[in-house]
């Protein structure tokens, strides 16, 4: 089976080879290395370019690890023995000066795409931005569409070709969002908004997780990127809208319950400032009072 | 029978390093004062962090009482002088004027530490207690370290008077003397901050 | 009322519907229950009392440091396969064996027992052992407090211990998190015990730090200057000024949390005015210099270890003290690069990412170093010279990965993957790990008077090098797939083989780890062919070698004098045999009940506290400060060993044919309180 056999030889060939195997052509399945989006596309080169020129002295290293160990091991009395030796000037330099030259180089790399790279930095383009509000919540993704007053669960569709401007908070505990095709992660936190863009190129389905613990229902806490063509939202949009499920105060109550492994909803959206009332901690729409006891009893079913 | 010794140059005496047992405590217990230093900036880093965290509640212009706090200020630097009256005593072997000299300190100790009390029960009975908000719980971590390690200082200051009434003023007893006073003047260090980053620029913003 | 006796514990908290922990307990309390019998039976609890458990001899503590370390690294092994059997199970529609409260709570306590209950005492233990020897000193600067250190450290692995049978531990992560560690998410006593296991833990590093700071600086043997100093003991030295720096931020941040959790005040939480980001900064400008914590130590063996076997001197010694130095100096500017995810902006980020890098180059110099010491040398491949070699090759894979994640831009892609995962076993296990058995190896010689045994100890590195390599490399992998971290259970048949391959490594490992407990079983039967009574078994060149193994409780009768950096080596070279010995009384700390009796009541006041039982916690407490106080009442805290009394002992040590034939019998360790026992 050809399933089993890659992971044992890429694990006896160490990273480095089978990361070279896997830029090429690999499945879908190699996320990070696979990018749908030009955030993506840009990590994964970032990513590479930073292995490639640290291998520049790691491979050397290791070669030069195994050699003097074979080479000066006690039972070869053909080899030099210099036991007093312990300092050369010119070895000294080069050891201190190689590692630097490749961090400097790295460190200029470091700048330069922190930059283009931040999560907060708007994707240039010609289309107008998309905006979508992300909750964290026990434990699913809420994402409201508030240009388009409908909202979702565990469910992301986005138009493709067209820049994604998240704002994210969270409801409950910290948790991390990531498309690892489409880009890097950001964490959402209560009483705090923070900011990602991204954009998927072309229309698909990419997996999206959370990446930060946040207690049992944790593992569960995936869900689907759809990305479609413009018309084909427009028409998801009127299904929603059309669909009967309205995201109003009782149902929002019912949401904020912790719950683990939720199927996809579909909602129209009766609270137009229910993102900015997550992250008010606006109390009125809460259920449960601060003080109320633990939610981890409350799902045991 | 003499023993088959390793090839070791000996130095001239082994006890070279016993002797100065007063001057090892005092460095070990200044590295002690040092990582004690390392905790107050956290809590006052924790401080600056939270401190306009009001919550809706009050603000440190609603609560401090400066010219209260100023009283307990005195206390607190007054002992510090006492407390290097009864070195001085110490050092010319003056038993009675050390032990006037930490019982000065103690009641000074002890009427910091009762004021401060009396100001947290003040607080607590408005309402103001360290679960109102950030700021308050800064504040009454900040604050209540500090008291926490003076009465620690005072406890060890009358096990001390004990001390020296027992036995008089013995070497260990002087090295633990010196420790205590640099313990004490560094709390009185630290509660100079205390006063000026959370009391002063309390009421100012 | 019963309420206020027995605060919130009841029986119910002990997991009888668990039958995975309820086996382990059992088998746990009938394990401890021999052992306390056996030792009972052959009447020897007085002994342990009275020569191990009050003993403040530096030696002595530092070998109950590294076997509570190894007890430790049992435990938190089997954590680690319980997790991995259930990741490798766990996908689609099969779910595993372990629910999610089970799960979560082993891999909060893998991380914690592993870091601070295994790698902390584990180097602590060998630095207790060597660093005075390697210095030419007598004791500790501080040898009761170094006691006290360790009960607490022990017993607040007792307590992390007892929450697998009572309670629960803590699902909030190692690095407990808030809000989940808040009470409002957690309300359980887990995160209780996590943070009293850790604070009273803590603050005897702290204290160990102290100590060890001051006998380095102030008690080297006359001579031996700065740059004279063994790297081992120059390692050892900035890990403790780390520790210095950094565990008083580890106090506030759990007594804050500890704040937030017992009386309601808002630091952490999500309403109130709590910032949840302070948290996080302040756990990692402790956390991250706890990995050089960890590493420098093992730095300093692999030093050692490398001159030592390629019987040559270190290259580059200068550059590596530098090398310490800058690490531990960068390793207070880095931390922010454990979450660039946060969303600060993109000039922090750069700014954290490029320090963290920074820190490549004096980690690289080392290794270039080590690599020349090996440089025209006569290697002997001895299992600490395996660990070694094993160490450098594997090192450099984590640093790449490494300084991989410390690129924001890649970090996004790959924070808290499996990537991240297997880059800091990368980094702990070669790095700390291997170093500490390196060393275990190296000085357990000196410590016992017999060497281990060397085929089984090489057999235990193979396997664990594969293991390592199967159990970690799977997961480089799967951070590239995306699989996040710490999951139970999945949908995704692309990782299961890859998550099964990592089982089968940590199988292996298992091996190893076998192997390395048949390795001491068979080491001990055969003792007396391992014998070496020269007490330099390695033709070594550091002091520690020049004292008779074990070396008897005042290290050295008299005092070297230092002139050159390979102190021992030199003065081998110029064979110099003093011939008659003067020797002095020398004084000796006594032995001292109060620190068992200190980490009992420690113990007792974590426990309490988890469990709110206010009356015991203020009882233990008020035990504690009436011990300080009661110790500082003591006017005989020396005891003196007169002239006679030394040249007894080092005739007997030294001269051939006496120190076989008392140690036959007994551990050799023993006959040594046997010549100072009739001391008054």
């Amino acid at each position: 089976m050809k399933k089993w056999i890659i992971p044992w030889m890429g694990a006896l060939l160490l990273c480095p080879s089978w990361l070279w195997a896997c830029t090429g052509n690999c499945g879908d399945q190699w996320a990070v290395l696979t990018p749908r989006g030009t955030i993506a596309g840009q990590e994964k080169t970032l990513i590479l370019t930073a292995l490639g020129l640290m291998l520049l002295v790691v491979v050397p290293v290791i070669l030069m690890t195994f050699l003097f160990a074979w080479k000066y091991r006690a039972s070869n009395p053909r080899a030099d023995y210099d036991p007093d030796w312990d300092h050369s000037p010119l070895i000294e330099w080069v050891v201190w000066t190689i590692p630097t030259l490749i961090v400097a180089v790295l460190g200029y790399l470091v700048w330069t795409s922190s930059h283009t790279l931040s999560p907060y930095r708007p994707i240039a383009s010609s289309q107008p931005q998309f905006e979508v509000q992300v909750v964290a919540m026990d434990w699913k993704w809420l994402f409201i569409y508030p240009e388009w007053h409908i909202a979702t669960v565990n469910r992301l569709v986005i138009p493709a070709g067209v820049p994604i401007h998240f704002s994210l908070t969270s409801d409950a505990v910290m948790s991390s969002f990531f498309i690892p095709q489409l880009g890097g992660q950001i964490y959402a936190m209560a009483g705090m908004k923070t900011h990602l863009h991204l954009i998927a190129d072309r229309p698909g389905v990419f997996q999206g997780y959370n990446t930060q613990f946040s207690g049992q229902g944790f593992s569960g806490m995936t869900f689907e990127t759809v990305a479609t063509s413009g018309e084909a939202f427009r028409q998801w949009v009127h299904q929603v809208e059309t669909g009967g499920q309205v995201l109003d105060r009782a149902t929002f109550a019912i949401l904020e319950k912790p719950s683990i492994n939720e199927a996809p909803r579909l909602y129209s959206l009766a609270l137009p400032d229910l993102f900015d009332s997550i992250l008010s901690k606006d109390t009125t729409l809460r259920t449960m009072t601060s003080h109320s006891p633990a939610p981890m009893t409350a799902i045991e079913d | 029978m003499t023993p088959a010794h390793p090839p070791l140059e000996l130095a001239n005496t082994g006890r070279e390093q016993d002797h100065d047992s007063v001057g090892l405590a005092t460095f070990g217990f200044w590295l002690y004062l040092m990582t004690d230093c390392v905790l107050f900036a956290a809590l006052f880093a924790t401080y600056a962090v939270l401190h306009q965290n009001f919550a809706g509640g009050p603000t440190g212009k609603d609560l401090f009482d400066i010219p209260y706090v100023f009283v307990e200020t005195l206390c607190l630097l007054l002992s510090s002088t006492s407390v290097g009256l009864a070195l001085l005593a110490m050092q010319r072997l003056d038993r009675t004027r050390l032990l006037y000299g930490l019982g000065l300190t103690v009641l000074l100790g002890v009427g910091f530490i009762g004021m401060e009390l009396h100001e947290f029960f003040r607080l607590l009975s408005a309402g103001n207690g360290p679960q109102r908000s950030g700021f308050l719980s800064a504040f009454f971590t900040l604050v209540g370290t500090h008291g926490l390690h003076v009465t620690v200082g005072l406890i060890w200051m009358i096990n001390m008077i004990l001390q020296i009434g027992r036995r008089g003023i013995t070497l260990p007893i002087r090295s633990r003397l010196i420790r205590l006073s640099l313990f004490w003047h560094f709390l009185d260090l630290i509660w100079i901050g205390v006063f000026t980053l959370v009391y002063l620029m309390g009421v100012r913003s | 009322m019963e309420e206020l006796i027995f605060g919130r514990l009841t029986l119910r908290e002990i997991p009888y519907d668990n039958p995975i922990i309820m086996a382990t307990l059992g088998g746990s309390t009938m394990l401890l229950l021999c052992i306390a019998f056996l030792i009972w039976y052959h009447g020897k609890w007085s002994y342990l009392w009275k020569e191990w458990f009050t003993s403040v001899d530096h030696k002595r503590i530092g070998i109950m440091y590294v076997v509570l370390a190894l007890v430790m690294l049992l435990r938190g092994f089997a954590d680690a396969l319980l997790m991995r059997t259930q990741q490798a199970l766990a996908e689609g529609s099969a779910q595993g064996y372990l629910p999610p409260d089970h799960y979560n709570q082993i891999f909060s306590a893998h991380g914690t027992i592993m870091i601070i209950f295994v790698a902390m005492p584990f180097f602590i233990g060998l630095m207790n052992i060597i660093v005075p020897l390697q210095i030419g000193a007598r004791d500790v600067a501080y040898p009761f407090l170094n006691s006290v250190s360790f009960w607490l450290t022990a017993s607040s692995a007792a307590l992390v211990m007892l929450s697998l049978g009572l309670g629960n531990f803590s699902h909030a992560g190692w690095s407990g998190y808030p809000p989940l560690s808040e009470k409002y998410y957690s309300p359980g006593p887990g995160v209780d015990y996590w943070i009293w296991g850790l604070q009273l833990g803590g603050v005897g590093t702290l204290m160990t730090g102290i100590n060890f700071f001051v006998t380095i600086l102030r008690l080297r043997a006359p001579g031996m200057t700065l740059m004279k100093m063994p790297i081992f003991s120059w390692t050892i030295l900035v890990t403790n000024v780390l520790i210095m720096l950094a565990f008083p931020v580890l106090t506030v941040v759990l007594a804050l949390l500890a704040l937030d959790r017992y009386t309601g005040m808002h630091f952490f939480t999500n309403h109130g005015g709590g910032n949840l980001m302070m948290f996080t900064n302040l756990f990692w400008i402790w956390g991250h210099p706890e990995v050089y914590i960890v590493i420098l130590p093992a730095f300093g063996i692999y030093s050692e270890v490398a001159a030592t076997f390629s019987k040559k001197r270190l290259f580059g010694y200068t550059s590596m003290v530098y090398a310490s130095v800058a690490i531990a100096t960068l390793s207070f500017m880095v931390w922010l690069h454990h979450f660039f995810t946060m969303g600060a902006g993109a000039n922090v980020n750069a700014f954290f990412g490029i320090a963290t890098m920074v820190i490549a180059i004096p980690t690289g110099v080392k290794i270039f170093n080590w690599l020349f010491t090996f440089y025209r040398g006569r290697i002997e491949f001895t299992t600490p010279v395996l660990w070694t070699l094993g160490f450098i090759v594997t090192f450099c894979i984590g640093g790449m990965t490494g300084v991989l994640l410390a690129v924001p831009g890649a970090d996004f892609e790959l924070h808290n993957s499996e990537f991240l995962i297997a880059h800091f076993h990368n980094m702990l296990i070669p790095g700390a790990l291997f170093g500490y058995f390196a060393g275990y190896a190296y000085w357990f010689p000196k410590v016992f008077g017999f060497k281990l045994d060397e085929t089984w100890g090489k057999r235990a590195f193979w396997l664990w090098i594969v293991g390592f390599y199967l159990a970690f490399m799977p997961l480089y992998a799967l951070g590239f797939m995306g699989m996040p971290r710490r999951l139970i259970h999945y949908d995704n048949s692309h990782w299961q083989p890859y998550l099964v391959v990592a089982l089968s490594g940590t199988l292996i490992i298992f091996g190893g780890i076998l192997c390395q407990i048949l390795q001491l079983t068979l080491s001990i039967r055969n003792r007396a062919r391992l014998r070496d009574e020269t007490g330099d078994p390695w033709d070594g060149r550091t002091l520690e070698w020049s004292t008779p193994s074990p070396p008897p409780a005042y290290n050295f009768a008299r005092i070297p004098q230092i002139h050159t950096r390979d102190a021992f080596h030199s003065m081998k070279k110029q064979a110099r045999r003093t011939e008659e010995v003067d020797y002095e009384a020398i004084l000796l700390p006594r032995s001292s009940s109060l620190g068992p009796i200190m980490g009992g009541l420690t113990f007792v006041l974590g426990f309490s506290l988890v469990w709110y039982l206010w009356w015991s916690a203020i009882l233990a407490l008020a035990g504690l400060i009436g011990c300080v106080i009661a110790r500082s009442w003591d006017e005989h805290t020396e005891e003196e060993l007169s002239a006679q009394e030394v040249r007894a002992i080092e005739t007997a040590l030294r001269h051939p044919g006496a120190s076989v034939s008392f140690a036959e019998k007994s551990p050799p360790i023993q006959n040594l309180t046997f010549e100072r026992s009739p001391l008054p």
